[in-house]
């Protein structure tokens, strides 16, 4: 299973704003009564845009100025609740291919990186920034580069890293560990061996 | 050298390191449910794969079960196609499924440890965050996504990263009217909702010396809350008291043995920790949350936070919090009109959690007007609570008794909050949108707190509505 070499991303943005959005907001868990993940992005954050409408506002996921834009900003522990991958599949269902965060909640950042979706992590100053110049310049093409750790726009690069570990992953084309694990199986049998509870 | 319990514990479970750094640690026990795993067989049909433990996967259903029409087929089609498709997976696998009609189905961090099957020294994976539940038991126990299960699924490994390890110490005896809830809600007020980003929290001390393992159940429940996706308490009496007997734990002679080997993944005395935190029970009050993650928690008498008072990273979301809860900055949380109280959900649906709120509210009635109700976490406890009296102390007292499964915790059956409908609730989120209802309000706290609250009508000090001194 040769998997794409992600390194380069590049695509238009849009800033979410907010610290700390859950997994429930991303999407509502009513919306996961399926069996698959087909279908899951048009509800990816499908209150928060519903809740907008009927304030009279535009949801950045609304705005057709936004519209096609594969690269997300947001606040510090996006991803936060939940372990459903659900999550990550509306988003990457929607169009999104990259997300850039001050920081991360553990299990939604392993869920995106297996699915091949970087999640970046970027300073609030710097993406406040890059928020203000993708409302000046919707079609402005933002370009997430793995290898050189930064987030270019218009020609001004930004700090914007993954951990080591994830990094590595994408950029090898390793970022959907079951190649790895199905390698492990003769080792995994005689790990298990060694372990009385295994044996019940 | 000195380790702590995670430290065993991983060393007797990696298997080897992947190209990227990571480890691929086998995963002993894994507890699947109809949610996040249906899409993981999925893919396994797709690649042709088998599930290479069958017998070390177990099965029940929870988050989508009706609590109160629970005949098949279920009125809502695509909850149906979710247990069909289940129970479909689990007999073509040869996987064990706690079923509706077993008697022994609820929810899954409740049936793991109710069932034996979650020990000490173990590692368990389940495709919901609040695997973390397990930990009480001193395994270490990861919530994984779907990609994830599907992984365990076919490899019964994981590719993950070695988490560091905070200790947690609480120490002295909690005050009456405070509870382990308590405890936790606390703790992530004081650590905040990210502060355990990579680590892993150790719970010790006097406090949890003495807690049951109900009550350290639901501490570990919430480390996920704090940004920790593992907790964990070691295993002492305590926990192989708790274990003797059951179904899947170890009988006869291979129970000593057994005993012997998961009293050695405790952490060592001078086992060195990644950071240590400590707090003195006496300190803690119970406490309610004030807004839309589980850190922004209060005590009862004190007052909701004005945005200009929480630093100001912190600001931005209390103003949200405040504008979806619909709470007046500086106003006491005492006395807010509650509609709905929910007594439930893997972190307090527990026999001991039914027990100490009916030993209150026995002669009491709900508050006309409140909708009250209180779901099992299995149908274990169920039975049990049925044949112990304590359903009768609930009916009796106006709850609605419910059959067990994830109910009013979050929107995915019948049990959903309507509109702006304020919930006192014994679950774990109170995220915008969770209990099913997008504007829905929810105030989290301890059991007899939910008790206090649909007795009155309005979030209420149980000590004082119950007299407790």
């Amino acid at each position: 299973m040769a998997l794409e070499k992600i390194t380069q991303v590049s695509g238009r943005g849009v800033y979410v704003p907010g610290d700390d959005i859950d997994t429930d907001r991303i999407i509502p868990a009513r919306f996961m009564k399926c069996v698959t993940f087909d279908g899951l992005g048009e509800f990816a954050f499908a209150d928060a845009r519903a809740a907008a409408k009927e304030a009279g506002e535009v949801h950045p996921l609304e705005d057709p100025r936004f519209s096609g834009a594969s690269i997300l900003l947001s606040g510090s522990n996006f991803g936060c609740g939940s372990s459903r991958e659900h999550a990550p599949q509306a988003l990457y269902r929607f169009g999104i291919r990259v997300i850039i965060a001050e920081s991360f909640a553990e299990i939604f950042f392993g869920n995106s990186t297996t699915l091949g979706m970087p999640c970046a992590v970027m300073s609030t100053g710097n993406i406040r920034e890059v928020a203000g110049l993708i409302e000046a310049n919707p079609a402005a093409e933002l370009t997430l580069d793995l290898f050189e750790n930064k987030l270019s726009i218009a020609d001004v690069d930004f700090p914007a890293a993954l951990p080591d570990h994830a990094r590595e992953a994408l950029v090898t084309g390793r970022w959907d560990a079951i190649a790895d694990l199905l390698e492990g199986i003769g080792e995994v049998r005689a790990r298990a061996a060694l372990l009385p509870y295994m044996a019940c | 050298m000195s380790q702590t319990l995670l430290d065993k514990v991983w060393d007797a479970h990696a298997v080897r390191t992947l190209p990227n750094g990571s480890t691929q640690l086998l995963i002993g026990t894994h507890l699947i449910h109809e949610v996040t795993s249906p899409q993981a067989f999925g893919m396994l049909r797709d690649l042709g794969l088998k599930v290479l433990y069958p017998s070390r996967t177990f099965a029940t259903v929870d988050h989508i079960v009706p609590t109160d029409e629970r005949e098949e087929p279920f009125s809502d089609s695509l909850a149906d196609e979710m247990i069909r498709a289940l129970r479909s997976n689990c007999a073509e696998n040869n996987i064990t499924f706690f079923d509706l009609p077993s008697g022994r189905q609820g929810i899954v961090h409740i049936v793991g440890p109710e069932q034996g099957i979650t020990q000490p020294g173990t590692t368990i994976a389940c495709g919901d965050s609040h695997t973390s539940t397990h930990g009480a038991f001193g395994a270490i126990a990861f919530g994984i996504g779907t990609s994830q299960v599907r992984d365990v699924l076919a490899t019964q490994t994981m590719a993950i990263r070695k988490p560091k390890v905070r200790r947690i110490n609480v120490d002295g005896k909690l005050t009456p009217g405070v509870y382990a809830k308590d405890v936790i809600l606390h703790i992530i007020r004081q650590l905040g909702v990210n502060g355990g980003l990579g680590l892993a929290y150790e719970y010790g001390g006097s406090t949890f010396d003495a807690f049951t393992q109900e009550e350290r159940m639901t501490v570990c429940n919430m480390s996920i809350e704090g940004g920790a996706r593992v907790g964990y308490v070691n295993p002492d009496e305590t926990t192989f008291a708790y274990l003797k007997g059951r179904n899947y734990s170890p009988k006869g002679e291979a129970w000593a043995p057994a005993v012997e080997r998961w009293r050695g993944f405790a952490s060592d005395p001078h086992a060195s920790y990644d950071d240590v935190v400590n707090y003195n029970a006496a300190d803690i009050a119970p406490t309610v949350t004030w807004g839309i993650n589980p850190g922004q928690a209060i005590f009862i008498h004190e007052r909701v936070p004005r945005p200009e008072d929480v630093p100001e990273k912190d600001r931005s979301t209390a103003e949200e919090a405040l504008a979806h809860m619909h709470l007046k900055p500086g106003e006491p949380i005492k006395g807010t009109k509650v509609d709905v109280a929910f007594l439930g959900s893997c972190t307090n649906g527990r026999l001991s959690d039914l027990t100490e709120v009916a030993r209150f509210i026995r002669g009491k009635k709900v508050r006309k007007g409140v909708k009250a109700i209180v779901v099992p976490g299995s149908q274990g406890v169920s039975s049990l609570a049925e044949s112990m009296g304590l359903a009768a102390i609930f009916r009796d007292a106006g709850f609605e008794w419910r059959g067990a499964g994830c109910s009013m915790c979050l929107g995915m059956n019948p049990d959903k909050l309507v509109g702006e409908q304020l919930c006192a609730s014994s679950s774990n989120r109170n995220f915008k949108g969770r209990q099913g209802s997008p504007t829905g309000r929810t105030v989290l706290m301890s059991p007899l707190m939910v008790a206090a609250a649909a007795l009155t009508g309005e979030v209420s000090d149980a000590r004082e509505v119950f007299g407790i001194k």
